[in-house]
C-alpha cells in the first residue's frame, strides 16, 4: 500500500547554496541582523508600535464622535489631524509592513526552503529605511501645526492650504516625505521577496507545491511593487506644489479671498495616481489574508484546501484585475461620467474570483476534521467579517448605487470591515499559529479565547450597524454631527454605543499584548509541530529556526502543501518533505 | 493614464509568458512523491542578481511611466506652453549613448577576461555618464537663465522634475559602477566582477533607454507620435 | 457548539437588526428611486448570500467538529461544484450590475428640459447662481473673485449680466421641474449633498461638475458636504427650500441680478 521511494534516490539537494552573512557581534546579530527572521520581527514590532498610536487615535475621535461637546481637546484640527493619521497608519505603516515586511520577511524564506532572502543586505536596509520614516511620520506630531489633517487620500489642493491643518506647515511635508521613504524601503524588502520565490525555492518547490501564503504575499508583493510608484510619483508632485510652488495638481484659488500665486492645475491628476496606486493597495493588504487564512484553515480542519488551483488562479486573476477598478473611488469625483460604465463592470467582475475564494474556504470546512483551536476561530472570523464588508462593496461598486453612499460612514463601515477588521483578524490567527514557531511557546490558550471573541464580537458590533448610519445620509469626517439634520437622537444613542464597544474591543487588544509577552517564558513548550502542519516551516531541525533556516541540507519537496487526511496514510498530515506516494487512490471517486 | 496602462499590459504579457511554462494547470495532489519530471521548475538559470535587477528596473519604468501618464493628462489642460529644448541636450544624448556603449565593451571584456579592457570601458563609462550629468545642469541654466523658471509653467516643472528624477537614477547607478570600478583594480573574483559589469552595463542600458523615451516626450514628438497612431485607428 | 450558535447568531441577528432597526434612510424627496430600488435589490441579493455562507460554516462547525477518531475527507477538487457557483455567482452579480448601469444611464443623461442652476461652494458656505431672463448662464473665472464679485462672473459676458445671484443664503426650487446642477469651487473639493435628494456629485475649482435630479416634495432640506474640505468641513451647511410654483416665482422676484448687485460699486468708483 504504502510506497516509499528510497531517499537515497534522489540526488541531494541541488539548489546553490547561498553564501550566509555570519554576525559577529550582538549588534550584528540583533539591530543590525541581515537575518530575515530577525527583520521580519523587527517590522512587526515597528508596525505593531505604530499600530498602538493609531489605535488611540481611533478611540480619541470614538469620544468625540460617541459624545460631541464633552471633550473639548478634540477640536476640529485635532479631529482631522487623528482621522488622517489613523488611516495612513493602519494601511500602509501597519498592514502593509505587516503583512509584507513581518509575514513576508518571516514566511517566505521558511515556506519556498530558503536559507535567506536574496539579498540580505538589502533586505536589512529596507526595515532601516521603513523605521526611518515611521520616525518622520511620528514627528510630525511634535512639528509646529501638528501633523496633516488631509484626510488619508491627501487630496489637494485642501491639503496644502491653511483652511486644513498641518497644510501650510510642516505636517503635509513630512507625511509626504515619510510615504516616499516608505516607498523606497518598501521596494528593496519587495525585491527581495519576489525574486526570493522566483530563485531561491527548494528542489521540487515548483509554483504550484507553494502554500497559498506565499501565493498571497508574492502576488502582493509584485502589485505593490507596480502600484507604489503612482503614490511615490504623486507624493513627489504634491512635494513641489507645496515647497517649490508649482501647479500640477494646484488650479486658480481664491483662499479666504486672496487669489494664490496657482493656477491651471488639476485636483483630479492627483485623484487618478493615488487611487492608482489606493485601489491596489487594498488588495495588497487583502491578498496575504487570504493566502494565510487558507493555510490556517486547512491545517486546523485538517483537509486539503478545496479547489487549490482555483484559488491560485483567483489570486493572480484579483491581482491583475486590481488595476483596472482604480476609479471606482472616483464616481461622484466630477471625472467623466462614462468612466462610470466600465469601472462599475471591472468592480463587479473581480467579485467573482473574490466569491470562489470564499466559496472555497468553506467548502474545505466541509467533511473536515475541525479543530476549534484560537487560530481557527480568528480565521472562521475572518470568513464572517470578509463576506459581509465585500458584499457590502458591492453596493460602493455599483456605480449608481454609490452615489447616495459615497462619502458616508457607510463607506466608512464597508472599508473597515472588508481592510481593516478581516485582515486583521487574520493577522491574530496568523499570530496564533506561528508564534510558537517563531518563539518556541505557545500563546496562552485562555487569554487567546478572550481576545477572540471580545475582539470578533466587539468588532462587528461596531461596524454592522455603522452601515446603517450611513444608509441615513450620514457623512463621513464630520468632527460635529449635532448640526446634521438627518442624524436622529437615537443614532446619536447608536454612535455612543458604538464607541464604547470600540473602547472594548482596544482594551483586548492590551490583553493580547500582555499574552504575546507573557507567554515568551511562560507559555507551554511547543515543539517543532505543534498544529501537525505539512509546509516547511514546521519541518526545521531547530525551534526557533536558527540562522539559515534547514541545518545542514535545505530540504526537497516532494508534495504539495495540502496533503492532510490522504487515505491510507499513518498520520492525518504528510510534511512537503518527506518522500513517497501514499494513499492507494488519489482521484477521488 | 493610458501610458501607464500599456506599460502595465507589457508586464503582464511577460508574467503570463513565464506562468504559461510554470505548470498552473497541474493537479499537484497527484504529483506526490515525485520531483523527476518537475526539474528545472525551481528557478531560472540566469543569475538572481540579474532577475533582480530586471525586477527593480521594472519599478523604476514603472515610475516613468506614471510621470509619462501624468505629463500627457497635464499637457491636454489649457495653460500648458511647450518649451524649447536646449541644444545641449543633443549633447547630452550623444554622450550617455558613448556611456552605454562604453559599459557593453567592457562587459564583452569581463566576458573574455581582458581585465585591462574592463577598466578602461569602467572608467570612460563613469566619466561620460558624470558629462551627461553636468550637462544635463548646463540645460538647467540655461533654461532658467532664459526665464523658463519651474514655476512658470506645467512643462517647465515637468521638465525640470522628470529630467531630475532621471539624474538621480543616474546618480545611483554611478555609486554601484563605483564601486565596480572599485573590484576592477582591487581584483575582485573574475566571475563576480563579470557580473557586476554586466549588471551595470544592464542599468545603463534601460536608462539610456528612458531618456531616450523623456527626450522624445520632452521634445513633443512622443506627442505627436501618439497623435498620428490615433489618426490611423480612427 | 457555541462556536456554531454564535455564527448562527451573527445572522439572525444582522437580520433582525436590518428589519427592526429604526435607523433607514431618509424619505426621498426626488425622482432618483430607482437608486433605492436598486439599494434594495443589492441588500436581497447580498443579504441571501450572507446568510447562506455564514449559516453553512456554522453548519459545519457543528457537524464536522474535531470528535476523536474522526478523519477528515480526501477531496482536492470538485470541478462541476466550483463551475456551478461560478455561473451562479455571476448571475447573481449581473443581476445586480445590469439595472445600475441602467440607472447610471439615466443619472449621466440629462433632460433637455432641465433648468441651469449653479452652486458655488467655498471654505466654508454655499452661493448660488440661477440664469437670468435669457436663460443662459454668464461665464465666470476663479480670477475673477473679489469682493464686490464673489462668484467670479465675467463682468464683460453680456449673459452674465441677468444671473441671479444668491450669495451664502437659501436655494429656493421650483416642484416637479428638473434641474441640472451645475458644481463649482473657487477654493478646494467640495460636494454638493441633499440625503433626501440621494445624488452628489464633486466640486473641483478649476472646472465645472454636474448632476441632475427632480424635486418630487415641497419642504426644506438641508445641504451637507461630502468631500473633507478642511476644519470647516462639518459645518458647511446650506438650505435647498423645495417650493410650489407661485412661492419660487415670490422668491425669485426678491432676488438681485448681477448688474444690480455691481452697479453701486462700478458707481462709487466713477465717483
Amino acid at each position: 500500500m504504502v510506497d516509499i521511494t528510497p531517499a537515497d534516490a534522489v540526488p541531494p539537494a541541488e539548489v546553490a547554496e547561498m553564501e550566509l552573512y555570519h554576525p559577529h557581534s550582538w549588534w550584528t546579530k540583533y539591530v543590525f541582523s541581515q537575518d530575515a527572521k530577525v527583520i521580519a520581527i523587527q517590522y512587526s514590532a515597528t508596525a505593531t508600535a505604530i499600530g498602538l498610536v493609531a489605535l488611540v487615535l481611533s478611540w480619541l475621535m470614538r469620544l468625540q464622535l460617541g459624545f460631541p461637546g464633552t471633550f473639548d481637546f478634540i477640536s476640529p484640527e485635532a479631529y482631522y489631524q487623528f482621522i488622517t493619521m489613523h488611516g495612513m497608519i493602519m494601511v500602509i505603516y501597519l498592514l502593509t509592513a505587516l503583512f509584507l515586511g513581518g509575514f513576508g520577511n518571516y514566511l517566505i524564506p521558511l515556506m519556498v526552503g530558503a536559507r535567506d532572502m536574496v539579498f540580505p543586505y538589502v533586505n536589512m536596509l529596507s526595515y532601516w529605511i521603513y523605521l526611518l520614516a515611521v520616525l518622520v511620520l511620528a514627528s510630525s506630531f511634535f512639528a509646529p501645526g501638528g501633523p496633516t489633517g488631509a484626510g488619508w487620500t491627501l487630496y489637494p489642493p485642501q491639503a496644502i492650504m491653511t483652511g486644513t491643518p498641518g497644510g501650510q506647515d510642516w505636517g503635509i511635508i513630512l507625511m509626504l516625505v515619510s510615504l516616499i521613504l516608505f516607498i523606497i524601503g518598501f521596494t528593496m524588502g519587495g525585491l527581495n521577496y519576489v525574486v526570493t520565490v522566483l530563485q531561491a525555492r527548494t528542489r521540487g518547490m515548483t509554483l504550484m507545491r507553494l502554500p497559498l501564503t506565499v501565493w498571497g504575499i508574492f502576488t502582493a508583493t509584485v502589485m505593490a511593487l507596480l502600484a507604489f510608484p503612482a503614490l511615490f510619483v504623486a507624493c513627489v508632485m504634491m512635494l513641489f506644489d507645496r515647497a517649490l510652488g508649482t501647479s500640477f495638481f494646484m488650479p486658480a484659488i481664491v483662499e479666504m479671498g486672496e487669489q494664490l500665486q496657482h493656477g491651471g492645475g488639476s485636483p483630479i491628476l492627483f485623484q487618478h495616481l493615488f487611487w492608482f496606486f489606493g485601489h491596489p493597495e487594498v488588495y495588497i493588504v487583502a491578498l496575504p489574508a487570504f493566502g494565510i487564512v487558507s493555510d490556517l484553515i486547512s491545517t486546523h480542519a485538517r483537509k486539503n484546501i478545496f479547489g487549490y488551483r482555483m484559488m491560485v488562479w483567483a489570486i493572480v486573476g484579483i491581482g491583475a484585475l486590481s488595476f483596472v477598478v482604480w476609479a471606482h473611488h472616483m464616481y461622484v469625483s466630477g471625472m467623466h461620467p462614462y468612466f462610470g460604465f466600465f469601472f462599475a463592470t471591472t468592480t463587479l467582475i473581480i467579485a467573482v474570483p473574490t466569491a470562489i475564494k470564499v466559496y472555497n474556504w468553506v467548502l474545505t470546512l466541509w467533511r473536515g476534521d475541525i479543530h476549534l483551536t484560537v487560530p481557527m476561530l480568528f480565521a472562521l472570523a475572518f470568513i464572517v467579517t470578509f463576506v459581509n464588508g465585500g458584499l457590502t462593496g458591492l453596493f460602493l461598486g455599483n456605480v449608481v448605487v454609490d452615489v447616495p453612499l459615497s462619502d458616508t460612514m457607510f463607506v466608512v463601515a464597508h472599508f473597515h470591515m472588508v481592510m481593516g477588521v478581516a485582515p486583521i483578524l487574520v493577522i491574530f490567527g496568523a499570530i496564533y499559529h506561528w508564534y510558537p514557531k517563531v518563539t518556541g511557546r505557545m500563546l496562552n490558550e485562555a487569554m487567546g479565547q478572550f481576545h477572540f471573541w471580545v475582539t470578533f464580537l466587539g468588532a462587528y458590533l461596531i461596524f454592522f450597524p455603522m452601515h446603517y448610519i450611513g444608509l441615513m445620509g450620514v457623512p463621513r469626517r464630520y468632527h460635529e454631527l449635532t448640526a446634521t439634520t438627518v442624524m436622529t437622537e437615537s443614532a446619536h444613542d447608536l454612535n455612543a454605543f458604538i464607541s464604547i464597544m470600540a473602547f472594548l474591543v482596544g482594551f483586548a487588544q492590551i490583553v493580547f499584548l500582555f499574552n504575546l509577552i507573557w507567554s515568551i517564558r511562560h507559555g507551554r513548550e511547543a515543539g517543532g509541530n505543534p498544529w501537525r502542519a505539512t509546509t516547511l516551516e514546521w519541518q526545521t531541525p531547530e525551534t526557533p529556526p536558527a540562522h539559515g533556516n534547514f541545518g545542514k541540507e535545505l530540504p526537497i519537496v516532494y508534495r504539495w502543501a495540502y496533503d492532510y487526511s490522504v487515505p491510507g496514510a499513518k498520520e492525518d498530515f504528510i510534511p512537503q518533505n518527506m518522500p513517497g506516494a501514499f494513499g492507494s487512490s488519489r482521484e477521488p471517486a | 493614464m493610458s501610458v501607464i496602462l500599456v506599460f502595465l499590459l507589457v508586464i503582464v504579457g511577460f508574467a503570463g509568458w513565464w506562468l504559461s511554462h510554470q505548470r498552473l494547470m497541474a493537479k499537484p495532489w497527484l504529483e506526490q512523491g515525485v520531483i523527476g519530471d518537475i526539474i528545472g521548475q525551481e528557478g531560472s538559470a540566469l543569475p538572481t542578481a540579474k532577475i533582480g535587477l530586471g525586477v527593480f528596473l521594472a519599478v523604476v519604468g514603472c515610475l516613468f511611466a506614471l510621470f509619462t501618464s501624468a505629463y500627457f493628462m497635464r499637457m491636454a489642460l489649457s495653460d500648458w506652453q511647450a518649451l524649447p529644448l536646449p541644444r545641449v541636450l543633443w549633447f547630452n544624448t550623444g554622450v550617455l549613448v558613448l556611456s552605454s556603449i562604453a559599459l557593453q565593451c567592457a562587459s564583452v571584456a569581463a566576458r573574455r577576461g581582458q581585465i585591462d579592457t574592463v577598466r578602461l570601458g569602467l572608467v570612460t563609462a563613469g566619466l561620460t555618464a558624470l558629462a551627461f550629468l553636468i550637462g544635463q545642469l548646463v540645460a538647467w541654466r540655461e533654461l532658467t537663465a532664459d526665464g523658463y523658471l519651474l514655476t512658470a509653467n506645467p512643462a517647465n516643472s515637468f521638465f525640470y522634475l522628470i529630467t531630475g528624477m532621471h539624474g538621480l537614477h543616474i546618480l545611483g547607478g554611478l555609486v554601484g559602477l563605483s564601486r565596480t570600478t572599485a573590484g576592477a583594480w582591487n581584483g575582485a573574483r573574475p566571475e563576480r566582477l563579470r557580473l557586476s559589469v554586466e549588471l551595470c552595463a544592464m542599468y545603463w542600458n534601460f536608462l539610456l533607454f528612458v531618456w531616450l523615451a523623456i527626450f522624445a516626450l520632452l521634445a513633443g514628438w512622443a506627442a505627436t507620435f501618439i497623435e498620428i497612431c490615433r489618426q490611423l485607428l480612427t | 457548539m457555541a462556536v456554531a450558535l454564535v455564527l448562527v447568531l451573527v445572522v439572525v441577528g444582522s437580520v433582525l437588526f436590518h428589519f427592526l432597526s429604526p435607523w433607514w434612510w431618509t424619505p426621498i424627496a426626488s425622482n432618483w428611486d430607482y437608486i433605492d430600488n436598486t439599494i434594495i435589490i443589492t441588500f436581497w441579493i447580498t443579504g441571501v448570500v450572507f446568510a447562506a455562507v455564514v449559516l453553512f460554516m456554522a453548519y459545519c462547525v457543528f457537524r464536522f467538529r474535531h470528535r476523536e477518531g474522526n478523519q477528515a475527507a480526501y477531496e482536492p477538487e470538485n470541478k462541476r461544484l466550483e463551475w456551478w457557483l461560478t455561473i451562479v455567482t455571476a448571475i447573481g452579480v449581473t443581476a445586480m450590475l445590469v439595472p445600475g448601469l441602467f440607472v447610471w444611464n439615466q443619472f449621466v443623461s440629462v433632460p433637455s428640459d432641465a433648468t441651469v442652476v449653479e452652486v458655488v461652494g467655498q471654505q466654508w458656505q454655499w452661493s448660488f447662481r440661477l440664469p437670468g431672463k435669457d436663460g443662459k448662464l454668464g461665464t465666470s473665472d476663479t480670477r475673477n473673485v473679489s469682493p464686490e464679485n464673489p462668484l467670479g462672473v465675467n463682468a464683460s459676458d453680456a449673459n452674465g449680466q441677468d444671473d441671479v445671484v444668491v450669495e451664502a443664503a437659501d436655494l429656493h426650487l421650483p416642484v416637479g421641474k428638473p434641474v441640472k446642477m451645475l458644481l463649482r469651487s473657487i477654493d478646494v473639493l467640495h460636494d454638493f449633498y441633499v440625503p433626501e435628494f440621494r445624488a452628489k456629485m464633486d466640486m473641483i475649482p478649476g472646472s465645472v461638475t454636474y448632476f441632475w435630479f427632480t424635486p418630487t416634495k415641497t419642504g426644506t432640506f438641508q445641504v451637507l458636504c461630502a468631500e473633507l474640505c478642511g476644519q470647516g468641513h462639518p459645518l458647511m451647511n446650506g438650505v435647498v427650500m423645495v417650493d410650489t410654483q407661485e412661492d419660487y416665482l415670490a422668491w425669485l422676484g426678491e432676488q438681485q441680478t448681477f448688474a444690480q448687485l455691481s452697479a453701486p460699486q462700478q458707481v462709487g468708483s466713477a465717483e
